[in-house]
């Protein structure tokens, strides 16, 4: 048996518990709200506006706690994104993901205390946590507070426009956490991923 | 004499030729009415006090003073004061009998009124005479309190900003909601705060601006544009899909005007409203959500595909 490494400390492991649930939580008002109608509601109309106000004020508290734990642990060194023969690299994980595994072929880049995602994980996780997070975010806010929001942005109202913003993001993000969640379960086993998100160790 | 004959003929064509908008009013009215305006457009008046044998400057009484600028931008610009009020008024001091003068009510002049038969003031006056304010006050509350009968200017009908509209409307019961003097006019009992009754909405700022208040305080129907039948509070609209749904009510209401121009346009359901106001789950985008959920099942049909096989081949 290999030696295990810790590789998510506990304040990785409790931010990304509330943001998974806070995620769910936010898709399931969010939808609410998108195909709100008279004949069938998920959760009533006035509900979801409360829970995913409160839930998105939350979730970008628990984002800044994050941004703060990157910047000042060591955990923030697993996300700098480096070019070097990066497609090489990204091409090396994919064709491992669309064929290697069937054979099975080890991964190309074994998780170690050094390199905790391999670099198609690596560059989803920056993607999604330093460009894509940061816009729902600021875009959710203008929501909530629509008084700030210029009148008529390009031809179209203010709102209209922060709100295309805000749920194209929120799809593309709910489409990552879809294949995120299935890709999680390629670890040693199906379920190890998850066991070392609970208890910290790989 | 044949000279002045043409002069006057060119002065009276003109006169008729001179397009309503320039002079605001017909003409031969308007000397009757600076008549009054040369007191009651100002906060002070001048009068000769015989008794005392001098001219004298008073302070007019606020509520008495009216715009003259307003009145003649509004519906009732061509009238003459006479046309509503006693001609008695043209003596100073005024008759005090004359306060209790009889006013005309708009159905007066307007029931069967060809001009204006499109606004059904038949039916405008049947809906208000089931609404709450004359249900419960029906000799205070008369037509002249929300419409004003010197500035009253119709908007939804032809403003072509909705903002604008918003507002005017809004001011209407705001005159009296958010103004206890007027509220008094009509009712001794303490005037509730709006702000405080509506809390159970949010962004009330958003929503005071983008929706009218008649548009939860009324029974909309088919027969008029405004509706006029004010519900008891606890039949106002407090549901919100009412509006942020896809067959939103503010089509049948506010965007009556527009609703058949353009419905679903670029995917848009309920286009008209977009214009002026994003409201969610009213304006979602058809073409935005099928292309979502092909993606969405697109994924979902790899990621079963990719499970399966590697089930099938470990
Ligand atoms: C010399 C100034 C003066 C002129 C001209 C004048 N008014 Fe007045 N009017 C007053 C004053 C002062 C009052 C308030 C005291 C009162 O009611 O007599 C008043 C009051 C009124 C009222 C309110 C009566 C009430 O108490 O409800 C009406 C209506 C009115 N005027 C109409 C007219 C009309 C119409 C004209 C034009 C024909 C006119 N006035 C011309 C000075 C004037
Ligand atoms: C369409 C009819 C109409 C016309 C035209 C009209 N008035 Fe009035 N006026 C009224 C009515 C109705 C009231 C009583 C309003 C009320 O009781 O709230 C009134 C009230 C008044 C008052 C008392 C203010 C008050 O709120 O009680 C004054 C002063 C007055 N009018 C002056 C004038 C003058 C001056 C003109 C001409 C420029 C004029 N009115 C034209 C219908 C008219
Ligand atoms: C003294 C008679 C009189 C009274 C009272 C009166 N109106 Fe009018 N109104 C007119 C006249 C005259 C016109 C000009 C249009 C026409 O030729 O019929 C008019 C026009 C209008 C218009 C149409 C304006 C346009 O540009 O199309 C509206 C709306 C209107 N009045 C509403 C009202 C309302 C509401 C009341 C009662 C609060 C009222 N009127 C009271 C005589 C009156
Ligand atoms: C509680 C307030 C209120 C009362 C009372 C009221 N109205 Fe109105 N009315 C409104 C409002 C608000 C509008 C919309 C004004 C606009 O945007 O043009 C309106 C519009 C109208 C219009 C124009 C509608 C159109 O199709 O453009 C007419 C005509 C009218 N009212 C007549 C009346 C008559 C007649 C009465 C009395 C029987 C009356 N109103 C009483 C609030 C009121
Ligand atoms: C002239 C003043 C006045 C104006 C203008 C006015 N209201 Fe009112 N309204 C009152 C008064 C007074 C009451 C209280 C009636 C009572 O219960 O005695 C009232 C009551 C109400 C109620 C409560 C009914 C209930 O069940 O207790 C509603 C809702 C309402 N108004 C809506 C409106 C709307 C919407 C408008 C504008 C289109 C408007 N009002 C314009 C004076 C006004
Ligand atoms: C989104 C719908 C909506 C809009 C817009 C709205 N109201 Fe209401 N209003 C309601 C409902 C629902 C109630 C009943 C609240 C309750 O009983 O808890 C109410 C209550 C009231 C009452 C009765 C207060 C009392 O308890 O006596 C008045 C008066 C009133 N509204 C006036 C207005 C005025 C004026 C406006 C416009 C500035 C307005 N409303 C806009 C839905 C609305
Ligand atoms: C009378 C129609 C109507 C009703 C009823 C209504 N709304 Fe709205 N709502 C609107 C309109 C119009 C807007 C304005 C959108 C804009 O400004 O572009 C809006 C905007 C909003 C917004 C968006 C503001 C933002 O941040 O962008 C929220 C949230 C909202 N409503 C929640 C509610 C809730 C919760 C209820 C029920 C308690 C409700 N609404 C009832 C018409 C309505
Ligand atoms: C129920 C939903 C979710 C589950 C079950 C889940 C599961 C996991 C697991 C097992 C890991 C550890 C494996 C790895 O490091 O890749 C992980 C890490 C991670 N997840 Fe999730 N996740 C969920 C939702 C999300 C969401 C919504 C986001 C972002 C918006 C997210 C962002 C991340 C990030 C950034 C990491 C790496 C954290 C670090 O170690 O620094 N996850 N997730």
């Amino acid at each position: 048996m290999k030696e295990q490494v810790y590789l998510y400390p506990i304040w990785v492991r409790l931010w990304h518990l509330f943001n998974a649930l806070l995620f769910l939580a936010l898709i399931l008002t969010g939808l609410s709200l998108q195909y709100s109608n008279k004949i069938f509601t998920l959760i009533p109309f006035n509900y979801s506006v409360s829970i995913h106000n409160i839930s998105g004020l939350i979730l970008a508290a628990a984002y800044l706690f994050y941004l703060f734990g990157n910047r000042f642990t060591s955990n923030g060194r697993y996300y700098r994104f480096e070019t070097n023969k990066l497609f090489v690299r990204l091409a090396k994980q994919f064709r491992y993901y669309s064929y290697g595994i069937f054979k099975n072929e080890s991964p190309p880049f074994p998780v170690s205390a050094e390199r905790k995602f391999n670099p198609l994980q690596k560059l989803c996780y920056i993607i999604v946590m330093y460009v894509l997070m940061p816009i729902l975010i600021a875009t959710g806010l203008g929501l909530f507070f629509p008084d700030i929001l210029p009148n008529k942005i390009m031809g179209i109202t203010g709102i209209q426009f922060v709100d295309l913003f805000h749920i194209s993001t929120g799809f593309t993000l709910s489409l990552f956490m879809v294949v995120h969640i299935y890709l999680c379960t390629i670890g040693k086993t199906p379920l190890s991923n998850f066991k070392s998100m609970i208890n910290g160790w790989h | 004499m044949k000279k002045l004959f043409v002069l006057s003929l060119i002065l009276l064509l003109s006169a008729a030729l001179v397009p309503d908008k320039i002079t605001g009013r017909s003409v031969e009215h308007s000397s009757e009415n600076s008549r009054c305006f040369k007191c009651h457009g100002k906060i002070v008046y001048n009068y000769f006090n015989k008794v005392q044998d001098q001219h004298l400057t008073k302070r007019m009484n606020p509520y008495f003073v009216i715009d003259s600028v307003l009145f003649y931008n509004s519906n009732h610009k061509s009238l003459e004061c006479f046309d509503c009020h006693s001609y008695d008024y043209k003596t100073f001091p005024h008759n005090s009998e004359l306060q209790m003068e009889l006013m005309p009510t708009c159905l007066d002049c307007h029931e069967g009124d060809e001009v204006t038969a499109n606004y059904h003031f038949e039916k405008i006056n049947e809906e208000f005479l089931k609404s709450v304010h004359y249900i419960r006050h029906p000799k205070e509350f008369t037509c002249f309190m929300c419409h004003n009968p010197h500035t009253y200017k119709i908007n939804v009908r032809k403003n072509e900003n909705i903002d604008e509209t918003i507002i005017y409307d809004n001011n209407i019961c705001l005159s009296c909601h958010a103004n206890i003097n007027k509220y008094h006019l009509i009712s001794s009992n303490k005037n509730p705060n709006i702000i405080k009754k509506h809390d159970w909405l949010p962004d009330q700022i958003t929503h005071f601006a983008h929706v009218r208040c008649i548009e939860c305080h009324t029974q909309t129907t088919n027969k008029t544009l405004v509706a006029h039948q004010i519900l008891a509070k606890d039949k106002a609209v407090k549901k919100c899909v009412e509006c942020h749904s896809q067959n939103s009510m503010l089509m049948a209401s506010l965007y009556k005007f527009r609703a058949k121009e353009s419905r679903n346009q670029f995917g848009y359901f309920n286009a008209s409203i977009l214009n002026n106001a994003y409201v969610i789950g009213a304006n979602r985008n058809y073409y935005l959500n099928v292309m979502s959920w092909v993606i969405f099942g697109f994924a979902v049909f790899l990621i079963v595909i990719h499970a399966v096989l590697r089930i099938l081949i470990k």
